[in-house]
């Protein structure tokens, strides 16, 4: 019990964010209607991606102070779980666009900015399939994903917030923690960042352990 | 690392590109055919976004080829040499510079020629220029970059891979730059994207001379 509530913590909260955030009633908005429960889903797997690719970046920079091999494989799994959650979190997204702005994909800077930054980590993997040597593959990845990161917050967090965007938090659209997101979502809201984060780090977990034992061998 | 340093590396890099006259001269071939290819497909463009657009992309295909083998024309003896003499910082730095010059020799050249062959609708040549300056520059600092990364690698479409997603930012702003600037618009409505792309160049010249120490003896 000691070791393991959290992965029982995490299957709970997500359990709770799926039924109740399916059953519980919503503030009925023009446009958004029943769309609006795609927060408990959509946003809280993109939050949850930026917390695994956070761990992920901090890892690289710790590899390259003391180049531990343990350090390295903590970042490459956390970017493909963070990835995994990313891709999740993409499709969940086109779903809600579909109904809400009647196409799957527009041309629109947060959007874009989100498939550009797939891109730069897809182009990580790739770099990282490239290079044979164990540390020279560990140092030369960790140093890109560190730019990665960087252009991750770039597209993100600063350009769309630089000219217009449709996407809701962006161009004077009103987001949660505005008056759409009443006290009622966000115990549903909160409980559902922690719960996929949790159940990201129980799978970057697993795959570390094996990657562990496969170097040890 | 210090000016001296940085200086003494271009020197060198410069005899090196005089010497090899070919890898200089296959680039101004490279661009001009290109260009060429662009006249014999589209004869005239009109529309000003379509003559901006395939402008920047002549010059960002010319600008991969340019910076792709300025890490592999350092041998490893010659390597070696330099890991005792100079500090990685003013490497980066230097190569940087080379090839902000060389691309910009490039984007006046393709300039010429584009505007010789497909007609050049600019209206307010000065900011355009300007704009040529900035862009190539910073091209020219993504790529540098990049493909020190990527020369580490024995893959060789690498830098393409891992450059393009990073330098879509700076390629936007570049294009909406000259965009206005072909349009005329006037400078106060302008600035901001030079400022856009001024962050933006700091920023990776920043990262690069903190990251790129450790990638240097790899």
């Amino acid at each position: 019990m000691k070791n393991y509530w959290w992965k029982i913590l995490g299957i709970v909260m997500v359990l709770y964010a799926i039924i109740r955030g399916l059953l519980m009633d919503v503030p009925a908005l023009p446009i958004l209607n029943e769309t609006i429960r795609n927060l408990y889903y959509h946003v809280t797997m993109w939050f949850g991606m930026m917390i695994l690719l956070t761990i992920s970046v901090i890892f690289s920079i710790k590899y390259l102070s003391s180049n531990n091999q343990k350090h390295d494989t903590v970042a490459i799994e956390s970017a493909n779980t963070g990835m995994l959650l990313g891709l999740l979190g993409l499709f969940t997204g086109m779903i809600w666009a579909n109904f809400t702005w009647g196409a799957p994909w527009v041309n629109d800077p947060k959007l874009n900015g989100s498939a550009i930054t797939l891109l730069i980590y897809f182009a990580y993997f790739i770099l990282r399939s490239s290079l044979d040597e164990e540390q020279k593959k560990a140092k030369i990845s960790a140093v890109y994903n560190i730019f990665a990161y960087v252009m991750l917050i770039v597209f993100l967090m600063i350009l769309p917030r630089m000219t217009d965007s449709l996407h809701p938090g962006n161009g004077g659209n009103p987001a949660f923690s505005t008056y759409d997101l009443d006290e009622k979502m966000r115990w549903v809201f909160y409980p559902a960042i922690i719960g996929w984060t949790l159940i990201g780090v129980w799978m970057m977990q697993v795959r570390i352990r094996i990657k562990n034992i496969e170097y040890d061998n | 690392m210090n000016f001296s340093e940085i200086k003494y590396l271009l020197q060198k890099d410069f005899t090196q590109e005089l010497r090899q006259k070919h890898t200089i001269g296959g680039l101004f071939i490279y661009i001009i055919s290109t260009v060429f290819v662009c006249f014999l497909s589209f004869r005239q463009i009109v529309d000003i976004p379509t003559w901006n657009a395939l402008f920047w992309i002549i010059l960002l295909f010319a600008a991969i080829q340019a910076t792709g083998k300025s890490f592999q024309q350092d041998t490893k003896s010659r390597l070696f040499y330099l890991f005792g003499l100079t500090s990685p910082q003013s490497y980066i730095l230097s190569k940087m510079i080379l090839n902000g010059i060389i691309i910009f020799i490039l984007a006046i050249i393709n300039y010429a020629f584009y505007s010789l062959l497909i007609g050049n609708p600019v209206e307010n040549q000065s900011m355009f220029l300007i704009g040529l300056i900035f862009g190539s520059f910073g091209l020219a600092i993504n790529f540098t970059m990049v493909s020190g990364i990527a020369s580490k690698t024995s893959n060789q479409t690498l830098t393409a891979i891992l450059g393009f997603p990073i330098i879509l930012p700076l390629l936007m702003s570049v294009i909406r730059f000259s965009k206005n600037a072909i349009d005329g618009i006037d400078w106060s409505v302008n600035y901001k994207y030079l400022v856009v792309i001024i962050c933006l160049k700091v920023m990776v010249v920043a990262l690069s001379y903190v990251l790129f120490p450790y990638l240097w003896r790899e």
